[in-house]
Parts: structure tokens; sequence; C-alpha cells
């Protein structure tokens, strides 16, 4: 296959958003096994607490999850036993303000504005950051190699959150 | 009806019985406001570990009770902890929650102190007579010192030496800092969270054993099986110890009471991968050494009023109404110590403690269930009487109750009781 090939098999943006999107929508809806799925095996799904950390390995964070923490944390949501998350908070989330930050011959790193309501017990509370993401096209498909969720109020009072971001 | 004004006391100490306290505790703003006086205004109250201030010029802003402060080295390398209040029409004088400075500036008129809270500048000095003694003008100074790494400050000059107020909770103050393995205990990240509920309900639960196969269960589901037998300890040889001054322990895995205790013991098999790459650069006994350090100790102690060492990290309180708790999880590492290891304490803390740990938000929301289910039956009592009839002595002398007794909570509620009747 030559160069150009790969230019043109390529992701382009309006996929990765389209992909993004299609996330943003299976996580409102709280579809954890469909949400497993659209990650690659060594994707990184990591929510740090230091506004402008790039070292998470090495730093604490919310989440640093691999692909067996994300199975963990989705048995937790999904289980029915942990308190704070049964019943969860309901949750619409808007992205916008994309802005493709990398790209390769099958790979495309996107960031995004997002906004975040969540409805429990009566109460609304909003969650406003950046999300940036790393895609890649496995087996012809888009999945998630990395995505950092940066909350602007991180390093904050955060309290229990009963979904994924 | 003119309310009528008396200078008479109420007497909290019908408050708390050995065996109960009203459900008024966690409710009466009244409470809340002679406990920030005759508690917080009165006793040690942890401020700061020394690695969040480390070098001279260092400073972290923290609470005493409601009262902002800052905690900082000064020049020399002293520690100081000052109000965070300019002496002059009160606005604080450091907004930054850390960081490095040579002095504290007020924004509004720009009145200059030192690190060891002293007024230095005044700008337009001309503005005040000559009387006027600049030395009279600092920033207040609360009395500090320092245990093993722990800070505290008072409000109370007459307050009596930290090592005496600490008493029996030394000792294990000192097996919980086995946790640096031989490099100094640092702290390495926090999570910080409110809940909606009084403080002494978390207070209360540190040494709580009790709640943690129910609370936790979805932690526990998450273990490996290894893992899950060393946290099923409520059928083990655990306890609780009053430790007097409101201080107590709670043992939940007494295997792991002295992490330098029987360092050839079978390296649990969740260990081995970072026992394996520690092996490349140290000795077996300090890879034995380290592991167990980041496996964390297996008790949690609970300090009066506002701090805990709990099994593998800090956990500072700080009260802020009534109904409405502040609460710090600082993870801790090893300075200088493997990166391995010190990235396996964060994942480990990750685990449970955050917004979206396995086991913290599970605990804030009982703790919110008790602030609004007492609002249901303002004449019934909240029960700490498990285990009493059951208990022993102490080498101390004091109580010690199974690992589900109630006996940390009597403790610091017969403290809250001195000292709310002084």
């Amino acid at each position: 296959m030559s160069e150009t090939t790969k230019t043109k098999a390529g992701i382009s943006q309006a996929e990765a958003i389209d992909f993004v999107w299609r996330e943003a929508d299976v996580l409102d809806r709280a579809d954890y096994q469909t949400w497993l799925k659209m990650w690659s095996k060594h994707g990184l799904y990591i929510i740090p607490i230091n506004p402008d950390e790039t070292d998470f390995e090495n730093t604490l964070n919310i989440t640093y999850d691999d692909a067996g923490m994300r199975r963990m944390r989705v048995d937790r949501l999904s289980g029915g036993f942990a308190i704070s998350a049964a019943p969860a908070a309901r949750t619409v989330r808007l992205l916008s303000r994309f802005v493709e930050t990398d790209c390769g011959p099958e790979t495309i790193s996107l960031r995004a504005a997002f906004f975040l309501t969540e409805d429990k017990l009566g109460r609304q509370i909003q969650h406003t950051g950046t999300i940036e993401y790393d895609l890649i096209r496995e087996g012809g498909a888009l999945v998630m190699s990395k995505k950092v969720v940066r909350l602007i109020n991180a390093n904050g009072e955060l309290n229990a959150i009963s979904y994924l971001f | 009806m003119n309310e009528i004004k008396t200078d008479i006391q109420p007497d909290w100490s019908k408050q708390v019985d050995d065996d109960r306290i009203r459900t008024s505790m966690y409710k009466d703003p009244a409470i809340f406001d002679a406990e920030m006086e005759k508690i917080f205004g009165r006793t040690w109250v942890w401020v700061a570990h020394t690695s969040e201030v480390p070098d001279k010029g260092s400073f972290k802003t923290s609470h005493v009770g409601k009262q902002p402060v800052i905690v900082c080295r000064d020049r020399k390398g002293a520690l100081h902890v000052l109000l965070n209040r300019c002496r002059h029409r009160g606005a604080t004088v450091c907004e930054h929650t850390s960081g490095k400075t040579s002095s504290f500036q007020c924004p509004y008129h720009g009145w200059g102190y030192a690190l060891d809270g002293s007024l230095r500048a005044i700008p337009y000095i001309d503005g005040y007579s000559e009387d006027f003694d600049k030395a009279e003008y600092g920033l207040k100074r609360l009395k500090v010192d320092v245990y093993n790494g722990m800070i505290f400050a008072t409000f109370n000059p007459e307050a009596e030496p930290l090592e005496d107020f600490l008493g029996n909770a030394k000792v294990w103050i000192d097996l919980f800092m086995k946790q640096g393995a031989g490099y100094p205990v640092e702290v390495i990240g926090e999570h910080q969270f409110s809940f909606p509920g009084n403080w002494k309900i978390q207070l209360e639960n540190t040494t709580d054993a009790y709640h943690f196969p129910v609370v936790h269960k979805t932690f526990l589901q998450s273990l490996d099986a290894e893992a899950a037998d060393t946290f099923a300890f409520l059928e083990g040889d655990g306890y609780v110890e009053d430790l007097g001054n409101g201080h107590s322990v709670m043992v939940a895995m007494p295997e792991m009471v002295d992490l330098e205790e029987d360092l050839e013991r079978p390296i649990p098999k969740r260990f081995e991968e970072l026992a394996e790459i520690l092996r490349e650069t140290h000795e077996e006994e300090h890879v034995r050494r380290i592991v167990r350090a980041v496996g964390g100790c297996g008790f949690n102690l609970n300090l009066f009023p506002n701090a805990a060492c709990s099994m593998a990290f800090f956990r500072i309180l700080r009260p802020i109404q009534a109904d409405e708790t502040a609460i710090r999880h600082l993870a801790i590492g090893m300075q200088g110590g493997p990166k391995a290891a010190n990235q396996m304490r964060l994942r480990l803390h990750e685990h449970f403690q955050g917004p979206m740990g396995f086991g913290s938000p599970d605990d804030a929301e009982v703790w919110e269930r008790i602030q609004r289910g007492t609002d249901a039956g303002p004449d019934l009592d909240i029960m700490v009487n498990r285990g009493i009839g059951l208990q022993k002595p102490s080498e101390n002398g004091l109580d010690v109750g199974d690992v589900t007794a109630e006996t940390g909570m009597r403790s610091a509620y017969q403290m809250w009781k001195r000292m709310m009747s002084q």
C-alpha cells in the first residue's frame, strides 16, 4: 500500500466527531457494554486532578483505567450494589468546539468541550470540561486509544459521580 | 415575647451518654458553634504534613475548624501557622493552596507580612500617628508542633504539649509511617469532597469496621480472591482500642500492624509483578519491605478531632456547618522511592478514593443518608453501644472491643463531652 492510499484511508474529522458523539450518547444511555467495545485493548481512560497534568502515571488521578479497571468500573456501576450509584444520576451531555490536534494514517486526535448535567434525587449538578480523544482504526472500526477528561474543577471538591464522563 | 438572654451556658454534657448520643449532635447549629469554640478553638488540630511545606518559603493553606490558616516555613525553616486574615481590614492575604513565597501581601492596601507573620510593610505609613506599633499587628500566630511529620496547631496557648495530647496514639503514628519503607513519607496527591452532614458522622466512620462488607460490597467484588480474603476482616482477630483523649485505633488486619515484621511471608499475588520490577534494583529484603509498605497498614488510627491515619492515606475532615463537612483524602508515597512502587500506591488510592473511586462515594452516600434520616425522630438517639459488656482492658487500662465494636466512637464522644463541659 502506498502512502497516498494510507492517507485516503485515514480518519476524517467528520468521522471522528461522529464517533465521539455516539460515545456521548452511549454514556448518557448508560450502555456500558457497548462503551467497553469502543476501546482499544491498551486504551487508557484518564480523569486527572491537576489542570495541566501530562504525567498521569506518576500523579494522582480521579481515574486511570486500563481495560481491567474499565471492566470493573462498569461492573460496579451496573451491578446494583453500589449504594451511591443505585439509582445512578441521569445525564445529558453536549460536545462541541472540536479541534483536531493531531492525525496520522490511521489515527486522529480531537479536543472538545463538554457540558454535562446530572439529575439525582431532585438535584441538578453541572460538570464542564475539555475532553481529549485519541482515536485509532482497528479492524475497520474506530476505537479510543486514550481519553483524557479535564474537568474544570477537578482539583477542587468533587462528590460522588455515579456515571462515566 | 422578647427573647430572654442569659449568661448561663447550656449543659452540653446531656448530649452524650456512655452508649448513645442525642440526634441534635448532628443537627443543632448552637452545638456546632460551641464545638468550634470549645473543641476546635482549644485543642490540637491537624493542619498539614511536613512534606506539603518542604522548603524555606513553602506554604500551604489549611483550616483550624472554620478559620482559614496558612502553614508556612520561614527563611530559617521554622514552621508557622498564621491566621489568613490581614490585621488591617480583614482580607485574606493568601488564596493559593500551596507554593513558595518570601512574604504575604494583603491585596487591599498592600500591608506586607514576613513568613513568621510579623508586619513589615505599610504603604503610606505617615497616615498613622507615631504611637502606631507595627509589632502589634502581625498575622495572628497559632501554637504549632510536629509529631513524625504531622503538623498540628492550636489557638490555645495553654494547650498541653502535643506529645501528651497524642499520648497512646504516638506508637500507632510511628507504625503508620513505616509505609515509607525507609524513605520519607510524602503526600503525593489528594482527593477532596464534601458531604451534607455533620463532621462527627465522618469521625465515627474511621473506626467503624462494621459497615465495610455492607457499604463496600462493590469494592470487595473488584478484588482478587486473596485481597478479598484480606478485607474480610470482620471474621478475623481485629479489635478496636480506646487510646485516650478521644483517639482510637481500629485494627482490621492484625498481621499488617507492623510492616517490618515477618518480611519472609509470601508476597501476595497482586504484588508479584511489582516485586519483580523492584528486584532489578533492590535487595530482596528491601523489595519485601517496599512491597509490604505499598499494601498499606492494617489499621485506621483516629485522632480527635479531625485527622486519621487510615490504612494507606491521611483523612482530614473540616467542619463547615452543622450539616456540611469537607474532607481531604491525601495519598502518601515514598519520597525518592521506586517509581513503580509509588505508581502502585497511586493506583490503589484511585481504586478506593475519589469521586469515582470504588469506596469513598458509597461512604459519602451513607453519611448523607444519616443526615437525612435524622430529620425523623428527633427524640430518638444515635446508638454507639455495640460491644459494651464484651470489652476487655488494654495494657493502658482502656477499653478494647472486637473489630466491629463502637469503642472508638465512645472514646471520641467521651472526649467531646469532657471538652464541651469545660
